[in-house]
């Protein structure tokens, strides 16, 4: 599904990634934890082509296709999804007419049916009740006014409607109640499949005990320095990211 | 300072001039110039062409030396070096010497229906998307179209005249209807308003005409397709509109001109008229040639605008989008003198490349409980410079009069400005105002958040500038505004990014 080759990029003249390998299969979940400014985000962000996030050298293979000279809405296209750290706000767009801009913009490019109003309505709102997501929001302006956790709570139903095969997850988790974090990865298992793979960014490992993951791996000065299987969350937990020096 | 009943559009100062540079400007879809010969008037402004107008127009005495009176104003103002320069805006002077003040295609002869308008003439209209010969099938729409100076076709009049709504142009009112004309023309915008008002009052040539009498609601949306034609030839129109107590008439303003090399001077005067319970919708569609890719050869549109709610419960509504022009100067005002009327200006201003627009409205409350509503959005791309200018004023003797003023501003890219001056004069303290004003940019993040979610950058700008206008565009009749949000999204291609 998804190959990170020796990935090295810079922001703003800034190198952040220093040397990422990632192999991610079909079915797995992948969670990535490290300290404040180690470069988790910039990984995100460079996985989904945010214009300034240079990539110097390496490669990026989705599916077996290299899309780094691919432009974010194409890779988007393709079936990339990234749930922002920090989701932003479109005041005067709604959140139903850009979640259908989105829709048939995926839609058209993979040569399927795009929706009408009235259809499409009744998709986002059969997703918004499976995900418990209150209906008002969808008729408000894009996370204008949102709080922190419907904002979360509103990129996991993004994420439901437009179905992507690769979920990208920047700390879904936090700025949630024990409540929200619960119905977070709910909806995160939901959308789980053989055919999709996930990447959690999280600074918490309780999050990983609803989404259990496959790998975990430590982040740190831009790169993985070391992967295992859960428990090393609880390790991270319990000790920090001291061990790891 | 005493209190002045009336406003002046000389009233606003304190603009300060903007430094226009280079810049890209999208091709002109509509650039062409149709081949009809003209009567055209030798250049030059004096009192013989004023004489040469009113005598081609077979007019009545007073109206030649209101005129005259108007052009002796003008020769004043320009004596006193009086020409306006408080707008946010730059040009070069204009050689009022060197401009046409008449022209008309050639009538062949008196014309009895559709089938006898100049082909030629009715394939610019094809071109402009106008079917006139189809919205005469259509419902619901009549036409007063004015092609240069001059009106050639005039559609659905007989059903008009079966509610006893006049629309012609006025220069056939001034013949029939000498009395209203005469009693209404300049009473809302006086020759001596200012600059422009002299100039059109002093030349104007063509113009439309409307009557809604007592009691009646117009049932169609009254449309006027205004287009510059003959090279260098100045504009100016005047239109009056008159409605009479208890009725109701929506009309309709769009425009579009072919693409020039010497700037074309624009000053029309439109004057509302509502009595007791009467009320006018006036929407406008300005997409007028902005200029080329150096800001060469666009329209210079300085426009007074200006109704006046003389009844009790009347109420008068301005929207406007305004896409082209090189300048555009433009304040559709109210003057709520009835108690309770109600006055409003829903205004989307563009401007891109080089383009420069400082528009905005006057609120003039006098009587009680008057209320006015201001919601103006400001869009500037690429090195465009908006500017919103607004007046409210409160009279002494309007109790309990109520404003509420939104301007908002949205920016894309980070090379164009937008500026807003809004003054208020409250000399009632029981009246109640309030003012919101945002701006915004159209972020790199948000447009990546907009991509990462399938969405090209393209359709991102128009998905944020239709919610930024949406306010505006609900006020504008569903045709205008589905054609608006074309307009948008047409002259923002290629500007974003
Ligand atoms: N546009 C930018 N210009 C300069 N520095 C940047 C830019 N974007 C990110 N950085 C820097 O890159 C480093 C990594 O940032 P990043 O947001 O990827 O960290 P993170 O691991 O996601 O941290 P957190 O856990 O706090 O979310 C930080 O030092 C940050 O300041
Ligand atoms: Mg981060």
């Amino acid at each position: 599904m998804l190959e990170v080759k020796d990935l090295y990029s810079t922001v703003s003249g800034k190198t952040i990634l220093n040397g990422v390998n990632l192999s991610i299969k079909p079915g797995e979940v992948h969670a990535i934890m490290g300290p404040n400014g180690s470069g988790k985000s910039t990984l995100s962000y460079t996985l989904a082509g945010k214009p300034n996030y240079i990539v110097d050298s390496g490669d990026i293979l989705f599916e077996d296709q290299s899309i780094i000279e691919m432009l974010p809405e194409t890779r988007a296209q393709l079936g990339i999804f990234l749930s922002f750290q920090h989701p932003l706000e479109i005041a005067g767009v709604r959140m139903d007419q850009f979640m259908r801009s989105a829709y048939n913009s995926i839609q058209k490019q993979n040569n399927n049916e795009e929706l009408d109003v009235l259809k499409f309505n009744r998709l986002l709102k059969s997703k918004s009740e499976e995900l418990n997501v209150d209906s008002d929001l969808i008729q408000r302006f894009v996370n204008h006014g949102f709080s922190g956790g419907e904002r979360k709570k509103n990129e996991i139903l993004q994420m439901a409607v437009l179905d992507p095969k690769l979920m990208i997850l920047d700390e879904p988790d936090s700025g949630l109640d024990i409540d929200a974090v619960r119905s977070v990865a709910d909806g995160i298992n939901k959308l789980r499949s053989e055919s999709k793979s996930t990447v959690i960014i999280t600074h918490y490992q309780r999050i990983l005990n609803y989404v259990i993951p496959d790998y975990v791996h430590i982040f740190m000065d831009g790169k993985i320095i070391q992967s295992g299987d859960k428990t090393l969350a609880l390790q991270v937990e319990e000790k920090g990211y001291e061990i790891f020096n | 300072m005493t209190t002045k009943n009336s406003i002046s559009e000389s009233e606003f100062d304190d603009g300060t001039n903007v430094e226009v540079k280079d810049s890209i400007a999208k091709s002109y879809q509509y650039g062409f110039v149709t081949d009809i010969e003209s009567e055209t008037a030798p250049k030059g402004l004096n009192e013989d062409i004023i004489r040469f107008i009113s005598n081609k127009k077979n007019e009545p005495d007073w109206l030649l030396e209101w005129r005259l009176k108007a052009y002796n104003h003008f020769l004043q103002l320009v004596e006193n070096e009086n020409i306006p320069e408080w707008a946010n805006i730059n040009h070069d002077p204009i050689d009022f010497q060197d401009m046409y003040y008449y022209s008309e295609p050639k009538p062949k002869k008196e014309l009895q229906s559709l089938d006898e308008v100049d082909p030629e003439l009715l394939a610019t209209y094809e071109k402009l998307g106008i079917p006139i010969a189809e919205q005469k099938k259509l419902a619901g729409v009549a036409v007063d179209a004015i092609f240069d100076s001059v009106s050639i076709a005039t559609t659905f009049k007989e059903e008009l005249s079966k509610y006893g709504v006049v629309f012609c142009p006025l220069s056939e009112a001034v013949q029939k209807y000498p009395d209203l004309v005469q009693k209404y023309m300049g009473s809302v915008v006086p020759y001596s308003d200012n600059f422009y008002s002299a100039l059109n009052s002093a030349v104007f040539s063509e113009g439309s005409f409307c009557y809604i009498p007592k009691g009646v609601r117009c049932p169609f949306e009254l449309t006027t397709y205004f287009r510059i034609n003959t090279q260098e030839t100045g504009q100016f129109e005047r239109t009056l509109i008159i409605a009479e107590d208890d009725s109701y008439v929506s009309y309709l303003e769009g425009c579009s001109a072919p693409m020039f090399d010497t700037n074309q001077l624009h000053a029309a005067v439109v004057e509302l008229v509502t009595l007791n319970n009467a009320e006018i919708k006036y929407s406008t569609i300005q997409n007028w040639y902005p200029g080329d890719e150096n800001g060469k050869g666009g329209i210079y549109n300085f426009v007074t605008k200006r109704g006046r709610c003389i009844g009790d419960n009347s109420k008068i509504s301005w929207t406007q989008v305004e896409t082209g022009s090189a300048i555009t100067w433009k304040y559709p005002s109210v003057i709520l003198q009835g108690d309770n009327s109600v006055g409003e200006f829903y205004s989307v201003a563009l401007t891109k490349g080089h383009q420069q627009a400082d528009t905005g409205t006057k609120m003039i409350h006098l009587g009680n409980n008057t209320r006015s509503t201001i919601i103006s959005k400001t869009i500037s791309a690429d090195k465009g410079v908006g500017t919103y200018r607004g007046l409210v004023r409160i009279n002494p003797k309007a109790e309990n009069a109520w404003n509420f003023t939104q301007c908002d501003s949205l920016l894309i890219g980070d090379q164009c400005a937008a500026h807003t001056a809004p003054y208020v004069e409250v000399k009632n303290n029981t009246s109640h105002l309030e003012h919101e004003a945002f701006t915004s940019k159209v972020s790199e993040d948000q447009l990546f958040y907009c991509n990462q979610r399938g969405i090209s950058s393209e359709d991102a700008h128009s998905l944020i500038i239709n919610g930024f206008c949406k306010e505006v565009f609900t006020q504008l009749p569903l045709e205008f505004a589905v054609e608006a949000t074309r307009l948008l999204e047409a002259n923002l291609e290629g500007a974003v990014g």
